[in-house]
């Protein structure tokens, strides 16, 4: 019994099949008691007032962007490696789900900057870096759609994510260098210092554990109908020999 | 029941607006995909005399 | 190799255009910018290192997608992978024809185009050194994205849009350095970090791109 059996397809669909339902529980569970805990039980921020809510959906859905693309990376890694061809199919249902983090992360980051910066966009390092990883996710995806073949397309779209990692990283560091920002600290660490206080701390740790949730269901839920896409390109290919 | 959110109530109810909506939108595309891709291999299984596990 | 960079310079040559199509580009962009934003020295000499980066960006984007697109139509490149000669150094002596017809006419006319342009008289320099530094990393992330998108057909278009993201960290840098030189300031770190950037495309970049190219060809 190792990790490696479910990159057999009939493995995996047998066992998403069964964990799916359950996380899809979970997943809503959390999301409702961190999201609604945050909105309706935490008090204002002294300065930032009750902008201060919008942190239970910026900050996970700014980690889950950037995690999402490191799970992609690891996934094509995954199949130019071992040649799995669930791994490729996963990397592929997981990209519009980093995407659609990137663009909530964005636009909240945006609402969000609008009455503490006094505008709704700044060029500053995180939220160009942001943009920047957004145009990487199209990217992607884009190149995903225009192949034909399935195994080139995994293939060429691993090495673009490779590469793609390579450059996002420097990218970070380049822009960090052209602008100081305005953007806040990290709200998470280990240091008790830095950190957000308690009551703020708490339901957010149950936000982030929903969307971990929430990535992982959907990325499940996606890979499942991608093979189910591919069983029906075989079978249909065999119908046309058949004639 | 619905918390004092003061000047920043507009802000604070348009970006949770905004992501719950987007994340909406993502879910029901998944499932409604996930939905007919099941329909239509079903149907391709059912022709071909399959019993498909898939 | 010598031989093979010298039929792609003499293919890009007799194929019109391969020198000036580039340059005329960058040229125009040069003129259209003004005629846009309005002729005040003060805004344009302020505005000049990043049109002139951004110019010559696209300048080099214009023609990426004829690296290896002749040479997949006719077959040759078939020949090339199969030759003793290994991808990788194909795929470097390519880049390096792109650069010789696009990067270097740019490094060369950029002066001029900074003096249309206003940008003052002590960036010039930096200018010429951060075009000749950058410009080789942009014909090398190109060819690799070429190489990847060699086999789809109406390519162009997604050609950009996987490459311009990976000439985030170039623009930046190259920018940075002709902005210092303008302000007096000393140019000398964003130098090394782009002389960074290109030495480790153009030594890692090739195998990224033999690796794609021969996906394509299977």
């Amino acid at each position: 019994m190792s990790l490696w059996e479910y990159a057999n397809p009939r493995k995996f669909m047998e066992t998403s099949a069964r964990v799916l339902p359950w996380l899809w529980g979970m997943t809503v569970s959390c999301l409702l008691v961190g999201l609604v805990w945050g909105f309706f039980f935490t008090p204002d921020d002294y300065k930032q007032g009750s902008t201060v809510k919008i942190i239970y959906i910026h900050v996970p859905a700014a980690m889950m962007a950037i995690n999402a693309w490191v799970m992609m990376l690891v996934a094509s890694l995954i199949w130019i490696v071992r040649r799995h061809h669930v791994s490729a199919l996963a990397a592929k249902a997981a990209a519009p789900v980093g995407m659609t983090f990137t663009l909530i992360a964005l636009a909240t980051g945006a609402l969000w900057g609008q009455p503490m910066w006094g505008t709704w966009w700044e060029w500053d390092p995180r939220l160009t870096s942001f943009l920047i990883l957004f145009l990487f996710y199209l990217g992607y995806i884009a190149f995903w759609e225009a192949l034909d073949n399935p195994d080139t397309a995994a293939d060429l779209t691993g090495v673009l994510c490779l590469v793609g990692s390579v450059f996002a990283l420097l990218s970070r560091y380049a822009v960090n260098f052209w602008n100081q920002g305005l953007h806040q600290g990290a709200s998470l660490s280990l240091d008790k210092q830095e950190n957000v206080s308690d009551v703020y701390w708490f339901p957010l740790l149950v936000c982030i554990a929903g969307f971990v949730l929430l990535f992982v269901a959907l990325v499940l839920a996606r890979t499942r109908t991608e093979i189910r896409l591919r069983r029906i390109k075989a079978l249909e290919s065999r119908e046309r020999l058949a004639e | 029941m619905m918390p004092e959110l003061g000047k920043y109530a507009t802000v604070v109810l348009s970006s949770y607006a905004v992501s719950l909506g987007f994340l909406a939108v993502l879910v029901g595309l998944t499932l409604w995909r996930a939905a007919r891709v099941k329909a239509a291999l079903r149907e391709i299984e059912a022709r071909q005399g399959k019993v498909g596990d898939v | 190799m010598g031989a093979l960079l010298i039929r792609d310079l003499r293919l890009a040559i007799r194929a019109g255009g391969g020198f000036g199509l580039g340059l005329g580009f960058f040229l125009i962009l040069c003129v259209l910018i003004p005629l846009g934003v309005g002729p005040e020295a003060g805004r344009l000499a302020s505005i000049a290192p990043g049109i002139l980066w951004v110019g010559a960006l696209l300048a080099c984007l214009l023609s990426l997608d004829r690296i290896f697109a002749l040479d997949w139509d006719d077959g040759s490149l078939d020949l090339l992978a199969t030759a003793p000669l290994p991808l990788e150094a194909v795929v470097a002596m390519k880049a390096l024809a792109h650069w010789i017809v696009t990067g270097l006419p740019l490094v060369i006319a950029a002066p001029v185009l900074g003096v249309l342009l206003h940008l003052p008289g002590g960036a010039q320099g930096w200018l010429v050194v951060s075009l000749a530094v950058g410009t080789p990393a942009l014909s090398m992330i190109g060819a690799f994205g070429a190489a990847l998108t060699v086999g789809l057909r109406r390519g162009g278009l997604l050609l950009s849009l996987l490459v311009l993201p990976l000439y985030v960290p170039t623009l930046i840098f190259g920018a940075e350095i002709v902005r210092r030189g303008a302000d007096g300031m000393a140019p000398a770190t964003p130098l090394l970090l782009l002389a960074g950037i290109t030495l480790g495309s153009v030594a890692l970049l090739p195998f990224a791109a033999a690796a794609a190219l021969r996906i394509n060809l299977r």
